[in-house]
């Protein structure tokens, strides 16, 4: 079986896998970190979605052996010092959850839209979330939490 | 009277929502962020499938590729060989202790409720019924033994049609026919109404069949020590599945115990009694270790109960005013291949539901249940009154049209008008309350609809290949299921009541409980404002517990609009008897009369002295028990079970305006405007919430999803990709507001919002897509209405 060594929300691993393990699978059951959710089986609906070295990835799309050496940040990840990452807070404010299933998910690629545009439109997040599903919220909140996310963490950067 | 939702706003809703700390009895109203969403936004979630027991192992079925055929053989011992595989079975190995699915509805009495095993015997009757399962390590090597199992079939022929399932020569599905039941109400001489009525409109609507597709899929963990046995599941229902349980095992209900841990949606799919629950239980009995199921994707797009599939056929009479005369409804509904919990009862929630707001002096409902070959149908977010609406509301356009009237004006000659209420229906329900004329002129002014209407005329005229069109929805619904009464009186095999406690601990803290089951509502939120403002306590100083019958140890779940209606009002009770007893104890302590107490502000105060004891002082006296007066124990702790003497209707009115261009079939929603009546609101912001998710699942029915099956019974949308849930991208941004009009029925005036957005949105967006398409002669679209069906009509028509 394959070893390779990941980095999950700052710690370090060393795991054997085998070859067909997915990403997913590696964070829920071998590693604990639930936070990320599994909704489909053909990457549609984007519940598991992790930043990968950075960038948005589905975890159900990735091979464990994939990851070798990268540095995954899960939505448990996301947060420092005990206080949540803007986005999560903007989330909240802004009621864009119901049951919460999509919302790990939803809150990584919203970051990660931001990075391609840190003050999109109406029309900009709502084409960039379109690979995660929500059910409950009609999305109309969740396009405002992003937009006061990104305000918000666009003020994080210039307040010194 | 109307009020402005601050939520058109998002920066006022946010203002509202820094205020912290209640200022006396004004919790109720107040958009309180949620208590919930921390634990959701930071990962540490509950879902079933997170949960690991020691020596758990995984569960994993084989399920039929027949939609109908016989079981020959099952050789499960190819798997029982595989590394990592523990246990390995077929349905037979289980007919003697599996049982019979429940169905609790039987809504005739001549009604076919076929023997329902959790695991095929001897015949399948979908695509996705389990016949085999196999228990190993982990879920990979599930995987791979699920491979090794050998089934023959012998083919049956799929019986796909219901039309065709009722006719004389048709194959059987089951060896009593095709007919699950037929049932017909009737109010008034239909045949006089409809006898030389001046307008007689005749049409025929098609409810396509849905998944739910709730976020969360299934799963089902399952554990015993011997002697008692624990269900993890992801359900709406852990009462009613305790109880259904227990009489489908055998298994003592004292000696189960079922946990809904955090539920990720549900929208009536997790409303059942599914196999794979029976199914780990067993399996738990037999091999002595909690073993887990987690259903894929694709695997519960073909065996999460689906919603909708009924044929609609309407008849309307009407005068030469547009005053309606009569109605007569005759429905085929798909039951699919079983009755499953409350099958049968879902198009009987329609029955007195197809009259909508309006008055008319005959009615007439029959409904014929069918069996088919494929998965059963069962709840799915409003349940029989999405389907009624739609149905009505079409058919008042249709009338409009015929008559060359505003569909509005049609509308208003013959609601309901708020000086009438209470009003009893046609079909002998009474609405407690509303306000027609309020919601709708709000509606009206928020969508600028004189302006949209003048805007269409003038694309007709000019012959745009981008036409304009505008859909009406007013729409009321039957909500806060229910008073048991009226459930029996229906035949349901349960009561609507509700259970909620109230523990006061030592510190003054509140613990809740409740018999709700949320799965994203929010309750602990709402349940929150609610005995904040009943006792005077701080809104962070409770906490609601939910959802595990060990803990809320009464209760009948979350379904139906019912939770706050029924649950909110059972916790209210219980604050106030907790008050009762308070009360004594504090007259004894003040040494006062417990009538020249006052209770305000959390405090029982002595009119007219400064002397006063607060809920926490009396909680702490009740809990050292130094100084009790006769007749007062040690404890406030109170519980209450509420069941209402009505439902409650709330209602609305949704105005779609929508964009259809007429070369492509292509259609953009331009605007979207709701004003719902949901009488008092406990907190806004998730008022909002429910309504902006019921809209676009209502928008989902209209434009995108369908599960569709080919001749043989193949489903052929078992992936996300190819059933077409909406995304971001596919969706406006939702105007809504609200007029309040309270419920005449509960003490809160509450009427519920859950199903709300979705009975309304998608008649008012079918009826915007054949408002565009009218001047072509195009009176319908069947659902959902995609680029090719309008393409396809547009042809037929210019051809």
């Amino acid at each position: 079986m394959p070893r390779i060594a990941i980095t999950v929300d700052g710690i370090h691993y060393e795991e054997d896998v085998e070859p067909r393990l997915l990403l997913v699978h590696l964070l829920r059951e071998r590693l604990g970190r639930t936070g990320t959710p599994v909704g489909c089986d053909t990457s549609n609906c984007g519940a598991c979605t992790v930043m990968l070295d950075g960038k948005s990835v589905k975890s159900c799309s990735v091979l464990a052996v994939q990851a070798d050496g990268c540095d995954v940040v899960t939505i448990q990840g996301l947060g420092a010092n005990g206080a949540m990452h803007p986005m999560q807070r903007a989330f909240h404010e802004e009621h864009a959850l119901q049951c919460g299933f999509c919302t790990p998910g939803m809150v990584m690629a919203a970051i990660d839209l931001l990075r391609d545009d840190p003050d999109p439109s109406e029309e900009t997040i709502r084409q960039g979330l379109e690979g995660n599903l929500c059910r409950c919220t009609g999305y109309c909140n969740i396009v405002r939490a992003v937009r006061r996310g990104a305000q918000e963490m666009g003020q994080a950067v210039r307040t010194p | 009277m109307t009020e402005l939702d601050p939520g058109l706003l998002g920066e006022q809703i946010a203002e509202s929502g820094q205020l912290s700390e209640p200022d006396g009895g004004h919790e109720i109203g107040r958009a309180r962020r949620r208590k919930e969403d921390q634990r959701l936004l930071t990962g540490h979630t509950r879902w079933t499938d997170n949960l690991q027991q020691p020596g758990m192992l995984y569960v994993m079925f084989m399920r039929s590729p027949m939609a109908h055929a016989r079981i020959t053989r099952v050789d499960v011992s190819g798997a029982r060989d595989l590394p990592g595989v523990v246990a390995a079975f077929s349905g037979r190995d289980f007919a003697e202790e599996q049982g019979s699915l429940p169905c609790a509805w039987p809504v005739s009495e001549d009604i076919v409720i076929p023997d329902h095993p959790p695991m095929a015997v001897s015949e399948v009757r979908y695509v996705g019924e389990a016949v085999a399962c196999v228990i190993a390590t982990d879920r990979y090597r599930a995987a791979d033994a699920l491979e090794a199992i050998e089934v023959d079939y012998e083919p049956l022929p799929a019986v796909m049609d219901m039309r065709e399932a009722l006719t004389p020569g048709s194959p059987k599905v089951h060896e009593a026919g095709n007919k699950a039941f037929s049932v017909k109400i009737t109010s008034g001489d239909v045949e006089a109404a409809l006898r030389d009525a001046p307008v007689l409109i005749d049409r025929t609507y098609v409810q396509q069949r849905l998944i739910p597709s709730a976020m969360e899929p299934r799963a089902v963990l399952a554990s015993t020590d011997g002697d008692t046995f624990t269900l993890w599941s992801s359900t709406q229902i852990p009462h009613v599945l305790r109880v259904m349980l227990a009489v489908t095992t055998g298994i003592p209900e004292h000696r189960l115990r079922v946990i809904a841990p955090d539920v990720g949606g549900g929208f009536g799919s997790k409303l059942q009694v599914t196999a794979e629950e029976v199914l780990c239980l067993l399996l738990t009995r037999r091999l002595g270790v909690p073993v887990k199921w987690t259903e894929s994707r694709s695997e519960g797009n073909l065996t999460v109960h689906h919603g909708r599939d009924q044929i609609q056929h309407l008849t309307l009479a009407a005068e030469a005013d547009g005053r309606i005369r009569g109605l007569r409804v005759e429905l085929l509904a798909d039951m699919g291949a079983y009755l499953m919990l409350v099958t049968p009862g879902v198009p009987m929630l329609g029955a007195s539901m197809f009259n909508g707001i309006y008055k008319m002096e005959a009615y007439e409902f029959g409904c014929t249940g069918v069996f088919t070959t494929k998965m059963p149908t069962d709840a799915y977010r409003g349940a029989g009154r999405p389907e009624a609406t739609f149905a009505i509301e079409r058919i008042i356009d249709e009338l409009a049209a015929e008559l060359g009237m505003d569909p509005i004006e049609v509308r208003r000659r013959n609601w309901i008008r708020h000086d009438e209420f209470p009003y009893t229906t046609v079909s002998g329900l009474t609405y407690d309350s509303g306000d027609y004329e309020a919601a709708t002129e709000r509606a009206l002014a928020l969508f600028g609809y004189d302006k949209l209407r003048a805007e269409q005329a003038d694309r007709r005229d000019r012959g745009d290949p981008v036409q304009l069109g505008i859909g009406v929805s007013t729409y009321t619904e039957m909500c806060g299921l229910a008073p048991s009464r009226m459930l029996g009186m229906a035949n349901y095999g349960a009561g609507g009541w509700e259970h909620g406690s109230v523990r006061m601990l030592p510190t003054g803290k509140v613990e809740v409980i409740t018999g709700t089951s949320p799965h994203g509502q929010g309750h602990v939120t709402a349940w929150s404002q609610i005995v904040a403002d009943s006792l005077g306590v701080p809104f962070d100083d409770v906490t609601v517990l939910h959802g595990d019958t060990a803990i809320a140890h009464k209760g009948m779940d979350t379904y139906g609009s019912r939770s706050l209606v029924v649950g909110g009002m059972a916790v209210l009770q219980a604050c106030e008897k907790v008050k009762v007893k308070a009360r004594k104890l504090a007259a004894h302590l003040l040494e006062c009369s417990p009538d020249d107490l006052e209770f305000d502000g959390g405090a029982f105060k002595v009119r007219g002295t400064g002397a006063a004891k607060t809920i926490q002082e009396l909680a702490f006296a009740a809990f050292t028990a130094h100084d009790l007066p006769e007749g007062v124990e040690a404890r406030l702790d109170s519980d209450a079970t509420y069941d209402p003497d009505n439902y409650s209707f709330p209602h609305g009115t949704h105005l779609c305006a929508m964009e259809v261009d007429t070369e492509t079939g292509q259609v953009r929603i331009r605007s979207y405007v709701a004003v719902d009546d949901v009488g008092k609101v406990i907190n806004p912001l998730i008022v909002r919430g429910q309504v902006h998710g019921g809209i676009a699942q209502g928008i989902a029915q209209a434009l995108f999803e369908e599960a569709v099956h080919d001749a043989d019974g193949n489903l052929l949308t078992t992936t996300m990709a190819d059933y077409l849930l909406p995304s971001a991208a596919d969706l406006p941004d939702f105007t809504t507001d609200r007029t309040e009009t309270p419920s005449t029925g509960n003490p809160l005036g509450v009427k519920g919002v859950g199903e709300a957005g979705t009975i309304a949105s998608t008649p008012a967006v079918v009826n915007a897509v054949v408002d565009a398409l009218r001047p072509y002669g195009i009176h319908d679209v069947r659902m959902p209405c995609t680029p090719e069906r309008i393409w396809r009509a547009l042809e037929g028509a210019r051809s």
